[in-house]
């Protein structure tokens, strides 16, 4: 099983998001090229799961062209460490809107692949 | 035996619960409901206030700077600090700080310097590495994870399983088997640093438990000099065994504690919800939960502090401290459950604690010693001997 969030990149429009429903997990953005420049959950604070964490940041990209993808996790607390570590591990430092937004001390990981 | 409280344990006993209810729960209340940390501006506020009050660093020997308490009094405060969401597992999220790796104190002198004081002073951080995938309950036996002396070095290979804050650690400890004997006389316990090369975090354990996630790792040819063993070559066992003799009585009040603000919140929700024209708590059926959880929550705040005052007087108390590892878990998770049952719907829902304490309790019956291992240790003071 892998560990890394490899599911295909969707457009982040209205249209893909409207199928999405309330669940809890962990999602990413990303620029047209597939470069992850957000990594975020659906926690339990969140209204509608999923669905309304992704319409705020559509909102919040303001037209920029935008991918993600989606993961239900009901431990997306933990899911959402491990993506932050694996992105680490491959890109040597965090999002720069994660460090800003979230910054915290997140864990070493040297996965298998 | 009697509980009466003297007037300093129900002073600290009261000061603790109003640390809980003043500073503890309103922070909960901006974070999500499975977080397990608060800013690190909060934390140091907070460490603050429990400095003040002489409670800082439970667990610590005094002679080590920890606060001058006796056991009972230490489980007496472990019963209030995790009545809060996050408190099973994050007990008012690190304030009270806490001894870590309780066999460091046991270190050379270089040890100490090395690890302990940085642990102590907040600076440094730890894990304990003795499951493998071979197993947990039976770690004489299951350790697969091989020591061999090279030269002043030891070569370390193996893996490690279900391993809490590796990711994260600074250092830790790691048993492996260090001679051809397949039971508990050839573990020997080593201080591993986390940079060392060969130590390798591969993934994250996702359980029950969404925070305080476990880890599993692999060592791989991991060169220790003989200077990090922790007490004697193929003695380790005894430093696992003693941690988790010591480890049960903290961890069985925590799980009280728990028990006791979900029975709080189910007495207070049985008397104002209403059902075909009268409330809940008029209803048999739900009083009859509610004794059943008194009678749960007292017998096993009983043994934890029959345990802590046996211990207290330096007497053989691991008859008594698996006794409250079985009792405190396995009450604290039927009392979860049946004030979810009283609470209904909103029992279930991340609205309320109850749902975190529901998976997080269920973990507690396995972690530190499943309940069969607690029974067998308890067989084992009672009748005399090692059975096979």
């Amino acid at each position: 099983m892998s560990i890394r969030l490899d599911k295909p990149f969707q457009v982040l429009n209205e249209e893909n998001i409207k199928p999405i429903q309330g669940h809890l997990g962990v999602y990413q953005l990303a620029e047209p090229n597939g470069y992850v420049i957000y990594i975020g959950y659906a926690g339990g604070r969140s209204l509608f799961g999923l669905n309304s964490e992704l319409k705020k940041e559509l909102k919040q990209r303001d037209g920029k062209e935008t991918l993600f993808r989606y993961e239900i996790n009901m431990q997306y607390i933990s899911r959402y460490e491990e993506l932050l570590m694996l992105h680490q591990v491959d890109f040597g430092e965090l999002p720069e809107r994660v460090q800003k937004e979230h910054p915290h001390k997140v864990g070493r990981l040297t996965p298998l692949a | 035996m009697d509980y009466q409280l003297s007037e300093e344990q129900q002073l600290i006993v009261d000061n603790v619960r109003r640390f809980v209810k003043e500073e503890i729960i309103p922070l909960e209340e901006n974070l999500d409901p499975d977080a397990g940390e608060i800013d690190p501006k909060d934390k140091q506020r907070l460490i603050a206030i429990t400095k003040q009050m002489g409670l800082f660093g439970l667990g610590i020997p005094p002679e080590f700077g920890g606060p001058e308490i006796s056991i009972t009094t230490q489980t007496l405060i472990a019963f209030e600090i995790v009545q809060h969401r996050a408190g099973l597992y994050n007990p008012s999220f690190g304030a009270f700080g806490g001894a870590g790796l309780a066999q460091l104190f046991e270190a050379t002198e270089a040890q100490k310097e090395k690890y302990l004081f940085p642990v102590l002073r907040g600076e440094k951080s730890s894990f304990f590495g003795l499951t493998e995938p071979s197993g947990g309950s039976d770690p004489g036996r299951a350790i697969q994870t091989r020591g061999v002396q090279d030269g002043d070095d030891w070569v370390l290979n193996g893996s490690k399983i279900f391993i809490s804050g590796a990711d994260q650690a600074d250092f830790g400890i790691l048993f492996a088997r260090t001679s051809e004997d397949k039971g508990r006389n050839g573990i020997t316990c080593f201080l591993i640093d986390s940079d060392m090369p060969g130590f390798n975090v591969r993934r994250v354990v996702h359980t029950l438990r969404s925070t305080k996630y476990a880890t599993e790792i692999q060592i791989e040819n991991l060169r220790v000099p003989k200077e990090n063993i922790l007490g004697e070559v193929n003695k380790g066992f005894a430093i696992a065994s003693d941690r988790l003799a010591r480890q049960r009585i903290p961890y069985a009040a925590g799980c009280v504690g728990v028990a006791i603000k979900a029975q709080q919140m189910a007495i207070e929700y049985s008397k104002l919800r209403e059902t075909f024209g009268g409330v809940l708590a008029s209803r048999q059926a739900i009083q009859w939960m509610i004794v059943d959880n008194e009678i749960d929550i007292r017998t096993s705040r009983h043994i934890c502090l029959e345990a802590a005052q046996k211990a207290d007087r330096g007497e053989d108390f691991r008859t008594e401290a698996a006794m409250a590892k079985l009792l405190g878990s396995e009450a604290g998770g039927r009392v979860v459950d049946r004030a979810m049952q009283i609470h209904g719907g909103y029992g279930m829902t991340k609205d309320l604690p109850l749902e975190r304490w529901y998976r997080e309790m269920r973990i507690r019956r396995i972690g530190e010693g499943p309940s069969e291992v607690q029974r067998l240790v308890m067989a084992r003071n009672l009748i005399g001997g090692s059975f096979h």
